[in-house]
């Protein structure tokens, strides 16, 4: 049973990583705009044209 | 917003005939764009290299409002940071897709100055960066707005951060109980596998010492909102739903804490922390279907609430948001613009119309000395205000007066689960004392046994799945209806609303649209329509823009002189063409037939003037509508502040039996608490200045989108759209949800009552206790999804 001594931290640890992650996703706001993210995604020339630059669709 | 789906087309260019940038019909064959609004959106997407927003998009666009929009105070709203960065957040309205937010971001960043732009799809609004003056904001604010979308001002300090705070906190919670609930779990199940005797006892407590390292700070950080509102429970003298939860979570875990010390056999850990991840979770997406109508109904009243132009001392005018002027400052309002602020007319005489806030369809005439309210509509010349204070006798100090009263006799409505926890707590209490004094003195256990059981009674019959019976079906409910375009704003009116057994509607505004719509004429010709229209397209005027509206994009007049308080002239060939009132085209002013709305009158020289007649006409649906709801049971009502005669008509039309006519807001109260002394439980349908009393007045109300603030904010469900029928959707989801609720009740009373015999038999161990209350928890649930299943299959 020895083992347990091992695997329970492990456990526990890899939960609480998953825990941070949720916790810093949340607070830099990445729950805030769930639909706009799922279209973003597909804008792959997410880059600014410079001014004046004729098309290129 | 058209939120039509259109086939999502490789190819930008839209079908023949259609408007290049809008997808509208084109007025003539062979021409691109349906409007010079659209014309320049397109122009401007084009010269920014932008066009493959045009094969991104999945729904049309929508017509650009005006090109160049009203003016935003936006110079005050801007903040300037230490390095000279200028930020400044906007509500957007037209956002229709992901190709929109794409545009947006994409023109705004193309403009040299800006660092950053980001666009919130979820929320519509806009945060925009740059570098240089605050003066800049105008500019960039044009672009988006010559981009097709409407602008509004976003205060910073909106009041709607306490409980933006109130949603992270309980997601933070929910987080926090989440990920113990499934640690302690796994913990517990090696105990209950262990249970079966290959468990040494020096293991079993080593993973209860384990759950309960997790357990206790997550009860102690977790449980607060149950500890917050129980205690403010408590001390009002009441008991809600959050009592027994904090009494139960609190002692099962300083049992199991006990329990752990005196290396016994069963632990609750995972129930307790169990039972608040379900709890939080039901909480949490409460609290955001409540905000996300909230915004949404913000966002709505932002959007109209327009800058008034305020003229200085200097003779110089400015915009100024309405709520930044001061009293004794002189306002102007154009013609064909809505008056922004209350105020007395101390030059000009024109006419305005009063429908939002009388009923009455009728202009009035004003001039110097006469009072003027927001919302009304200045329609044939200009006017200078002077602002004044709300109060003095005044037709508003009147209706807030009377929203007082009526707030103040409309007793406290008590949320069922309220109720039934007043009655719940105490039974389960007694419950468990009992329990507790059974096992000590009659069966001779000792204390410490016998409080063991009495807990377990506790945190079995810790309503789970009871308090989530109502927040479930409210949740389901609340995201239904707003995606139908309904705003729920208060959190028990779906209840109220079930209950409803009389409806009483407004009539302007409400039952039909509150603006005028030409009258379909068999003996007028298209062609003087058409004729009439190419005038009516270069004024603002609200009848120029029906009779516009009826005839369907075209062309417009060059040289279209507009005259004050007479209407619009054309120099033609062969003479002056007018269209306007009456005596404006040399006809005499004749006495109006009763009931009749306004008219233009379209001459040209040589021939016989057109009249062109509009009446405010009813929502297409409501005839419908009306029938459905008496079909229904409902008894309706209409009370009105306009005359007798439009209204008998309207209500003829649509089979409303009963009616009132020149009902003043005082009489709108005084009806409704004579519905209310009979017995009826009032459903009350407005939008103006003078309903607001009545809808603080009824047990429940409903206002349109485009009702008056005071109105909005009174209503507690707003719907958008020119049809009528959100409401009666509105009643029958909320019958249904009442439907939903009584039965998650019955289902976890009945639970209850098969799970606290076992509890006080002394049977119910942690495996036991977990077991019962998710899968009751579930049950409840799953019960609630029922009701957006069925709207699914109404949908399609």
């Amino acid at each position: 049973m020895t083992i347990l001594l091992l695997l329970i931290p492990v456990a526990l640890g890899l939960g609480f990583l998953g825990l941070i992650a949720f916790l810093w996703s949340v607070r830099t706001g990445q729950f805030e705009d769930l639909d706009g993210a799922a279209t973003r995604i597909l804008f792959d020339d997410g880059k600014p044209l410079p001014p004046g630059q004729k098309s290129q669709a | 917003m058209s939120l039509a789906l259109q086939d999502i087309a490789a190819d930008p260019r839209p079908a023949p005939g259609t408007c290049r940038h809008c997808g509208q019909p084109v007025p003539k064959s062979g021409e691109e764009f349906c409007c010079p609004g659209c014309a320049g959106a397109y122009a401007l997407i084009h010269e920014l290299g932008l066009d493959a927003y045009y094969a991104r998009r999945d729904a049309q666009g929508d017509q650009p409002v005006t090109a160049e929009g009203p003016v935003l105070d936006l110079a005050n709203l801007v903040e300037t940071a230490a390095d000279g960065t200028c930020s400044l957040r906007l509500r957007v309205d037209g956002l229709t897709c992901g190709a929109c937010v794409w545009l947006i971001e994409s023109a705004l960043k193309a403009q040299g100055p800006v660092t950053d732009a980001r666009v919130n799809l979820t929320t519509r609004r806009l945060t925009l960066r740059w570098k240089g003056g605050a003066d800049l904001a105008e500019g960039l604010a044009a672009t988006v707005r010559k981009l097709g979308y409407r602008l509004a001002a976003f205060d910073t300090g909106a009041a709607d951060d306490p409980q933006k705070a109130q949603e992270k906190e309980l997601m933070r919670c929910m987080a926090i109980a989440g990920f113990s609930a499934m640690n302690i779990m796994l913990l517990s199940v090696s105990v209950w596998s262990g249970h079966a005797g290959s468990m040494g006892e020096a293991t079993r407590t080593l993973m209860h010492w384990l759950s309960a390292l997790i357990a206790l700070p997550t009860v102690a950080y977790c449980a607060r909102p149950f500890f917050r509102s129980a205690l403010a429970a408590l001390k009002a003298g009441r008991t809600n739903m959050d009592v027994p939860i904090s009494l139960g979570v609190t002692l099962a875990s300083s049992i199991s804490l006990w329990e752990t010390f005196e290396h016994g056999e069963h632990a609750y850990f995972d129930g307790a922390v169990m039972l608040l991840f379900f709890l939080l979770i039901g909480r949490f997406l409460d609290s955001r279907a409540r905000g996300r109508a909230r915004s949404a109904a913000e966002h709505l009243l932002a959007l109209g609430r327009t800058p008034v132009t305020v003229l200085k001392p200097d003779g110089t005018a400015t915009l100024l948001a309405p709520s930044a002027v001061a009293n004794g400052s002189t306002v102007l309002v154009a013609v064909g613009e809505r008056v922004g602020i209350d105020g007395t007319v101390s030059d000009g005489v024109s006419e305005v119309d009063t429908s939002v806030v009388t009923g009455e369809t009728q202009p009035q005439p004003v001039e110097p000395g006469a009072r003027v309210f927001a919302g009304m509509v200045n329609l044939s010349a200009p006017l200078r205000l002077t602002v004044t204070a709300s109060g003095e006798g005044t037709l508003l100090a009147e209706i807030v007066r009377l929203m007082e009263a009526a707030e103040q006799g409309r007793a406290r409505f008590v949320a069922l689960a309220d109720r039934v926890a007043k009655n719940y707590t105490p039974v389960v209490h007694t419950l468990a004392l009992a329990t507790f004094l059974a096992w000590t003195f009659l069966m001779g256990l000792a204390w410490q046994e016998s409080l063991f059981i009495a807990v377990a009674v506790l945190i079995i019959t810790c309503p789970c799945a009871l308090a989530l019976a109502v927040p479930a079906v409210q949740v389901v409910a609340s995201g239904r209806l707003l995606r139908g375009g309904i705003l729920l704003k208060s959190a028990t009116a779906l209840e109220r609303l079930a209950k409803v057994d009389t409806i009483v509607f407004d009539k302007t505004g409400t039952l039909t649209l509150g603006r005028p719509d030409l009258l379909p004429d068999l003996e007028r010709r298209g062609e003087d329509l058409e004729s009439a229209a190419r005038l009516a397209r270069a004024s603002k005027h609200p009848l120029s823009r029906a009779l516009a509206r009826a005839a369907g994009p075209g062309p417009v007049a060059e040289g279209v002189r507009e005259i004050p308080g007479m209407g619009l002239e054309l120099d033609g060939p062969a003479g002056p063409i007018r269209l306007g009132r009456r005596s404006f085209v040399g006809l005499e002013e004749g006495p109006q037939a009763v009931g009749e709305g306004p008219e233009l009158w379209y001459a040209r020289p040589g021939r016989v003037p057109v009249r062109f007649a509009f009446a405010d006409r009813a929502r297409a649906d409501a005839a419908e509508v009306v029938g459905k709801l008496r079909a229904a049971g409902y008894r309706v009502e209409l009370l009105s502040g306009d005359r007798p005669g439009t209204v008998a008509a309207l209500a003829a039309g649509l089979g409303i039996a009963e009616w009132r006519a020149g009902v003043d807001p005082a009489g709108k109260c005084a009806r409704l608490a004579e519905l209310r002394a009979s017995g009826a439980k009032v459903l009350m349908v407005g939008d103006g200045l003078n309903d607001a009393a009545a809808l603080a007045a009824a047990d429940v109300s409903v206002s349109p989108s485009s009702a008056v603030d005071i109105a909005q904010t009174a209503a507690d469900a707003v719907f958008q759209g020119d049809r009528l029928a959100p409401v009666a959707e509105l009643l029958s989801v909320s019958r249904k949800a009442e439907r939903l609720v009584i039965q998650n009740l019955g289902f976890s009373l009945l639970y209850n009552l098969c799970a606290v015999p076992i509890a006080m038999a002394g049977h119910a161990t942690p495996l036991v206790a977990a077991v019962a209350m998710s899968s009751s928890s579930l049950v409840v649930l799953g019960n609630a999804l029922r009701l957006s299943r069925r709207a699914k299959e109404a949908r399609s």
